[in-house]
């Protein structure tokens, strides 16, 4: 007798414990349950719901490990230890062990309070429910991590994901029945509760608030700007990073949404899959260079002049928007969520490009937190259920016109 | 309650619990989020109600049977708004700090739903006796609420309760905050508020599934 047939005698005999629940999360998160569906007919198909979120979990992979490399390279670059990386996205500045370890020793442990306390959570919702643990909390795990600054401590953490899950999907039913993104209802959280922890030029690069604590009691050593693109962007002051910078993501930022490059891998990866929808990221790039063009005319045709709070991101040429702050991992990863995205196609079309419209839009007019990113997706979350209704309507009145139409 | 026969002492006891105008009725949500940022915002709100709610009750059903029902709602109106202004002059002339806080939130005591509620439901039908009881009850079942959600929302929030430090300094860095702790900013801003009655809801309901309706 195997391993396999061990656990699934196991599983047998305490069917009707309360714990089992947690025992079969992990049991079938290892292997298929012995047991399948025996009569009636059903589409057979490979991805399950634990296949597609493994699927988006291997799209982020890439974004974490580079994540880990660039906190390290983002700290000692601004403690002074080791120069620019010229060599582009290969720089041997960058791809160093030392890097490495220090973003590891940090983004560990954010990934593990991230998936123990979530976890946990599901685990007692679905004992007290009686339900099988759902796989939702797998992606969202994965998300919280890459999206929250370096230097975030562990507890707020913590007390994010517990209200995120709780508050943004237990009470709603679990996995599948939340109206919000989770992971952005996690972050959006850590925003409104602690907003210096999030924004700032102090909290983007690992160790700039200890120095900042270091020069308040009084000790002689040089305070660290850490600025983000955006941050700079919002008080006008001009940026120091090239494009190439950007795009490859050697800059400041919260863990994993720097590099864009990484991320485009991801949602090639994704649309391959068929897992993400291309809809959706499309149609939200295309929003957002819409709402750029629109900005970039206001500046051009001169209606606004440089003393203007919004001058410095409004002049911001507008392709760039799609490569600084969080836009391509919030389009990628966060907006073609299936559960809180709209369903059908045109409705898609129409979401992911509000999405992107209202991302740009927040960006230039919120100067006090210039990412939009996570509030747009939130608020297009809200309404996703609203287009999908006037989408069906619309077919529904289509329909009913040619039923008409034939009848006479 | 030897005072209060059993039908009467459930005047005031059901809107406690089982009855309870914010979490059953779901009346008088704005101010529950508006003021409850503080304690002693909450407390003050709390009891200001309880005096317009007990007095209002009791005079309209004096007048019950001489109110014209056509012009009812105006003369509802007549005795709330008569009844806040006492409680509003008060206010500015003993704690002018505290009504400063509250605001407009005193002078809106007259739009809160549960007032015109049980205007309408009780003192209406009732009498004098029994609407004094509704009334207390009413307004202490909001107060509750509202002293619930200010206490939680003032001590994460500010780290305060009613104004004293019971978690250390945030700026000192003693107690809690010496360990790394800090205020949750999200907890002064209403949305939080919502969440916080939200929770209390679902907590009350799961306890008593009677009050679940499909």
């Amino acid at each position: 007798m195997g391993l396999k047939q061990n656990l699934h005698n196991f599983r047998e005999k305490n069917k009707d414990k309360k714990w089992l629940p947690a025992f079969s999360a992990i049991h079938t998160f290892l292997f298929l349950p012995n047991e399948t569906t025996h009569n009636g007919t059903h589409i057979k198909a490979a991805d399950d719901l634990k296949r597609t979120m493994n699927t988006v979990i291997m799209a982020m992979v890439p974004c974490l490990i580079f994540g880990m490399f660039n906190a390290g390279y983002q700290h000692y670059l601004a403690f002074g230890e080791i120069q620019q990386a010229t060599g582009g996205f290969l720089s041997s500045e960058f791809w160093t062990l030392d890097n490495f370890l220090v973003g590891f020793w940090k983004v560990i442990p954010l990934v593990i309070v991230s998936y123990v306390v979530g976890l946990a959570i599901e685990i007692l919702f679905a004992i007290k429910n009686n339900h099988e643990v759902e796989e939702g909390y797998l992606v969202t795990g994965m998300l919280v991590p890459l999206i929250v600054p370096i230097d975030t401590p562990l507890w707020m953490l913590a007390v994010a994901v517990a209200f995120g899950v709780v508050i943004g999907k237990e009470v709603f039913g679990g996995t599948g029945m939340n109206i919000l993104n989770p992971a952005l209802t996690i972050r959006a959280f850590l925003f409104f509760a602690y907003p210096t922890w999030m924004s700032g030029d102090k909290v983007w690069v690992h160790g700039a608030v200890e120095q900042d604590q270091l020069i308040a009691a009084g000790q002689n050593v040089d305070a660290i700007s850490g600025e983000t693109i955006l941050g700079s962007l919002a008080q006008g002051k001009s940026v120091a990073y090239d494009v190439m910078d950007m795009f490859y993501g050697l800059i400041p930022g919260s863990v994993g949404e720097t590099s864009t490059l990484l991320i485009l891998l991801g949602a090639l990866f994704l649309i391959f899959t068929k897992i993400g929808s291309w809809r959706i990221m499309l149609s939200s790039v295309i929003g957002a260079l819409v709402m750029g063009l629109i900005f970039n005319g206001v500046v051009s045709s001169g209606w606004i002049t440089e003393s203007s709070k919004f001058y410095g991101l409004m002049s911001t040429e507008f392709w760039h928007h799609l490569l600084i702050g969080g836009f391509a991992f919030g389009t990628v990863f966060m907006a073609t969520d299936p559960v809180t995205a709209s369903q059908t196609t045109k409705g898609k079309w129409i979401y992911g490009f509000l999405v992107g419209f209202i991302s740009i839009m927040i960006r230039v007019f919120n100067p006090a937190y210039p990412e939009g990113v996570m509030l747009a997706i939130l608020l297009m979350n809200v309404f996703a259920p609203t287009i999908d209704h006037y989408v069906v309507q619309g077919n529904v009145k289509k329909r009913m016109k040619r039923l008409k139409a034939k009848v006479a | 309650m030897g005072l209060l026969s059993k039908k009467d002492a459930n005047l005031i006891l059901d809107p406690l619990a089982d009855n309870n105008p914010i979490t059953i009725q779901v009346l008088g949500i704005c101010s529950a989020l508006a003021i409850t940022a503080e304690l002693k915002a909450s407390i003050v709100m709390a009891v200001s109600v309880l005096f317009v709610l007990g007095i209002g009750n009791v005079v309209i059903s004096l007048m019950r049977n001489i109110i014209p029902s056509k012009i009812r709602i105006i003369v509802q109106l007549v005795v709330v708004a008569a009844l806040v202004i006492i409680v509003d002059q008060v206010l500015k002339a003993y704690a002018y700090e505290l009504s400063k806080t509250l605001s407009v939130f005193v002078g809106l005591i007259i739009t809160n739903c549960i007032i015109m509620g049980r205007f309408e439901a009780f003192a209406l039908g009732n009498g004098p006796w029994r609407s004094f009881l509704d009334g207390i009850g009413n307004a202490a079942g909001y107060g509750l609420i509202l002293i619930i959600v200010g206490f939680f929302r003032e001590l994460l929030g500010s780290g305060t309760l009613l104004g004293f430090k019971v978690l250390g300094d945030p700026i000192e860095k003693t107690g809690l905050y010496a360990i790394g702790y800090e205020n949750n900013g999200f907890m002064l801003l209403s949305p939080m508020a919502l969440i916080v009655v939200g929770i209390i809801i679902w907590i009350q309901r799961s306890r008593n599934k009677a009050l679940i309706e499909d």
